[in-house]
């Protein structure tokens, strides 16, 4: 009887594993940050581009959605996504903030004039120390948060036109 | 008096160590760091954009004094528990942690058991 | 062409694993006490036809056949030819291929070097391994075929990926293969031990060359794959701990603990079951690595090209294997009663696989453990070097003290009375660690205890040596030369660790810098072209301010065409006592380039003692066919 539970739990380990295996095989096995969707947003100190001001997360906090942009003008894919950052400028309830990352004033001002600036605030990350306080790892990125500055949404690479439906479902 | 000369030696050395360890090591910790873009690569390996943005704000970080424990919760909490190359000891990374030692134990016991029973004879 | 003939091969290769089955349960049926002539036959011309496929896929390479997708997706018409060969088994198919190969040369071996033992008990083996040729075979042929072909066939190829076209790299696959592949041979011998009745010390002696020679290729294997990684990778690491590497590690640990049992089951005829249950684990392991690497489950830096549809078929077969085998021992197995006394070889032994399987759950845990958190918590984990560290190392103290003492113990009973010599060495590994502590550089308590203990380890061997040497008796020189290397590797390993100096800078053309007493210039900045690529070449110069050294090193950004990637070229200064090694990379939209200093001691001594490791597995094999002759 004891020799049959041991032989039972040997065989139960063993399909157990297997099946784990079975269904990690579907998974995916990249990361990214996609996990930290709804944890709050803290200790922000952005300087503003054209003016010495800065930029904390008492000003956020008076808008009911922020979309905080990281880009930069040498940075193809941010191209591609700025259409949908100009449309996104239009919705009332959402403020967008742009961090431009690691970039000159002169270059970023004149990708800016060319493309249409849809940004509610501009600030610059020249060192890129503060895209690590977000979380982030690559431009572009976006972080769309709410009132209480929790995440509620992470887009990774630039805004296509799901994410772009998408985010306006969420504001609304 | 071998073994006082060794007891010796080895007081005299844990008095060295305590000494030491007081300052976060930069480059320990961009070995222990993942780095996100690159997946299967450490911080301190790689040179991707991201890297080389981690280690100044590590560096900032030691400087303003934070411990080396103090920086992974930073990153933990900002990019996940998958920057740490060394998981945190929490609910779900316990049986990481505790099932080597729990094996260890029960290897023992059973040469313990093996030998025993040779002599009780 | 070429791909009709290796398709065809390949057919008829799977039929004549059928009619060796066949064969073979007709000649179990029989009473004879030979096996029947056809088998041998049967066995030679499958073996012909393997090494034939294999040659023609070769030859695919060799002649740039880009009508074939394995040689289209990783050859190039200006690639050197020993790097064509090596293409051949740089990729899935191929490797699979390889892999079906030694499978087949192995089985063949076996049969005919193995004539002393019971008919039965080779047969089964026999009908094993022949299903798990068969089982490789359908996998080549409807998973992974190497003879697939593309058409309209392509005018150049893709190219190897340039930092897999390394020396050591081109003979790492041939190596590693022939360890846990070979394992398969004792894989198949258990079981058919098992069926066949044919136990203990008898069995003990016709797999213990095999795993010898598995485990022998298996460590030199390990080592190219570490040294590729250490000069091409560019990081100033040899080892990891990546998912690729481990799943290298985990059937090294059991062939280890495997021969250190046989040599129990072959004097004294204990443990035969637990001999039988690590044959068996060896081989599973070998299939797990596999499946962890080549289905894409697990995230790791050796990118191989990743396929979730292999993944299930090998998952497939390792379920089916890991089943039979369970069954097959759960039917055979009785639980005797052993006599081992505490102060034994035998326990020492069993200390030693005690260890081993310690070793062999963390390291599979800690490579596994990132799918289970992500099934079944949905959470992604990374378990790497600090992980192991934490947990091995204190381990491994332990572990060199009993691998000092145990051999010195004899079988059945001994007593302590060589406890003052232990002490002895014991009093001089610690004066001698002091010394480096006081002398060099400080460093941490586990460092001080892992060079002690290693210390120990070498002068315990060293001792031993003297007095078999005094004794004219050369009897256990492998065993002594294996020994002693582990001690030297885990020491040179330890000062590598503690000793080695890490730099991060950057520097502009022309700027100097000055640190823990060495400077280092960026002299010169240039563009040269080579055959298959162009390389950005800096010149910095290296000066040792306290013995007033210099040196140049030339680190390289390459930029190759075919297929079109960025690499970075470390410059390596190999030396006795250290090597200096610099990368260089260039950071975006700066004049600044990133470059990395280290200074790392006794790298050259760390490949040294993995071979001498190795060395004595071959010595002991030399020596096991001399006595059997």
């Amino acid at each position: 009887m004891k020799k049959k539970i041991i032989k039972s739990i040997i065989l139960l380990t063993i399909s157990f594993i297997l099946g784990i295996f079975f269904i990690g095989l579907n998974k995916s096995s990249t990361y990214n940050t996609k996990d930290l969707i709804g944890s709050k947003i803290s200790k922000i100190q952005l300087i503003q581009l054209s003016e010495n001001k800065i930029i904390t997360e008492k000003e956020l906090k008076n808008n009911d959605f922020t979309l905080i942009n990281f880009w930069a003008s040498w940075c193809g894919p941010c191209r591609d996504e700025h259409p949908y950052l100009l449309k996104l400028s239009n919705e009332t309830k959402l403020k967008l903030l742009g961090v431009n990352f690691k970039d000159n004033k002169k270059n970023a001002k004149q990708f800016l004039d060319n493309l249409g600036n849809p940004y509610d605030y501009i600030t610059t990350d020249n060192s890129g120390k503060q895209s690590i306080n977000f979380g982030v790892y690559g431009i572009p990125e976006s972080i769309l948060i709410d009132k209480d500055l929790i995440i509620i949404k992470k887009i990774i690479g630039p805004i296509n036109k799901k994410d772009f439906e998408s985010i306006k479902k969420t504001i609304e | 008096m071998k073994l006082k000369i060794i007891i010796i030696f080895f007081l005299l050395q844990l008095n060295t160590i305590n000494a030491k360890v007081l300052v976060a090591d930069p480059n320990i910790i961009f070995k222990n760091l993942r780095c996100l873009i690159c997946q299967g690569q450490s911080v301190a390996d790689s040179n991707s954009e991201f890297a080389q943005t981690l280690k100044l704000v590590v560096k900032d970080k030691i400087r303003e004094g934070k411990s080396e424990k103090e920086i992974y919760e930073f990153l933990i909490d900002k990019y996940g528990e998958w920057i740490v190359y060394k998981p945190p000891f929490n609910k779900v990374n316990s049986l990481l942690w505790i099932l080597p030692y729990f094996a260890l134990l029960i290897g023992g016991l059973i040469i313990m058991a093996l030998v025993k029973k040779r002599s009780n004879r | 062409m070429l791909s009709n003939i290796g398709n065809s091969i390949l057919f008829l290769s799977v039929l004549l694993c059928f009619s060796i089955i066949y064969y073979s349960f007709q000649n179990l049926k029989t009473n004879k006490d030979s096996i029947t002539k056809i088998i041998f036959q049967l066995c030679v011309l499958q073996s012909t036809f393997i090494i034939i496929s294999f040659l023609t896929l070769i030859a695919g390479f060799l002649i740039s056949d880009f009508s074939l997708i394995a040689v289209y997706q990783n050859s190039h018409t200006l690639k050197p030819a020993l790097y064509k060969i090596a293409g051949t088994w740089g990729n899935h198919e191929g490797s699979l291929l390889l892999w079906v190969l030694i499978l087949t040369l192995f089985s063949f071996f076996f049969l005919i070097l193995n004539k002393n033992h019971s008919k039965n008990y080779r047969i089964y083996t026999l009908i094993f391994q022949n299903i798990l040729i068969l089982g490789f075979l359908f996998f080549l042929l409807f998973n992974s075929n190497p003879f697939s072909v593309i058409s309209p066939e392509p005018k150049e190829g893709l190219g190897l990926n340039p930092i897999l076209q390394d020396p050591a790299l081109a003979i790492h696959p041939p190596l590693l293969y022939i360890g846990f592949v070979g394992s398969s041979i004792y894989f198949s011998a258990a079981i058919a031990s098992m069926l066949s009745n044919y136990s203990g010390k008898l069995f003990a002696k016709s797999i213990k060359n095999w795993v010898l020679v598995s485990w022998s290729f298996q460590t030199i294997g390990i080592l190219t794959g570490s040294i590729w990684a250490y000069y091409e990778l560019g990081w100033g690491g040899f080892w990891f701990w990546d998912p690729v590497e481990n799943a290298s590690l985990l059937p090294w640990f059991v062939m280890t603990a495997l021969f250190h049992s046989l040599i129990v089951l072959e004097k004294r005829n204990l443990l035969y079951f637990w001999v039988i249950i690590l044959c068996i684990l060896t081989f599973i392991l070998s299939v797990t690595g596999t499946f962890l690497i080549r289905s894409g489950i697990l995230n790791s830096v050796h990118t191989f090209a990743n396929d979730p549809s292999r993944g299930i078929f090998i998952l497939i077969f390792l379920s089916l294997m890991i089943f039979t085998s369970v069954f097959v021992l759960f039917k055979k197995l009785k639980i005797n009663s052993y006599n081992v006394n505490f102060y034994s070889k035998e326990t020492f032994v069993l200390i030693n696989n005690w260890f081993m399987i310690f070793y062999l759950i963390t390291v599979m845990l800690g490579t596994v453990y990132p799918i289970f958190t992500e099934v079944l918590n949905d959470s992604k984990v990374s378990v790497g070097p600090p992980f192991y560290n934490t947990v091995i190392i204190p381990v491994v103290i332990f572990f060199l003290f009993f691998m000092s003492i145990g051999p010195k113990v004899r079988w059945i009973k001994d007593n302590l009375k060589n406890l003052n010599v232990i002490l002895g060495i014991l009093f001089f590994s610690i004066l001698i660690n002091f010394l480096i502590f006081y002398l060099f550089k400080s460093y941490s308590l586990i460092s001080n205890f892992i060079i002690i203990s290693s210390f120990f380890l070498i002068f315990s061997s060293l001792i031993d040596f003297v007095e078999h040497f005094k004794n004219h008796s050369i009897k256990n020189y492998s065993r002594i030369i294996s020994h002693m290397s582990f001690g030297l590797l885990v020491l040179f390993i330890g000062l590598n660790h503690n000793f080695s100096l890490e730099k991060d800078l950057n520097l502009k053309l022309g700027e100097k810098i000055t640190f823990e007493g060495y400077s280092l210039k960026f002299e010169k900045l240039y563009l040269k072209e080579f055959k298959n690529y162009k390389a950005i070449i800096g010149e910095f110069e290296v000066n040792n301010l306290k013995d007033n050294f210099n040196l140049s090193l030339y680190p390289q950004i390459r930029i190759y065409e075919n297929p079109n990637t960025l690499t970075y070229e470390a410059s390596i200064k190999t030396g006795i006592l250290k090597d200096y090694y610099l990368t260089m990379s260039n950071i975006d939209r700066s004049d600044y380039y990133n470059v990395k200093f280290q200074k790392k001691p006794f790298m050259i001594w760390i490949w040294i003692s993995v071979i001498l490791i190795s060395l004595g597995g071959f010595l002991r094999l030399f020596k096991n066919e001399k006595k059997n002759y």
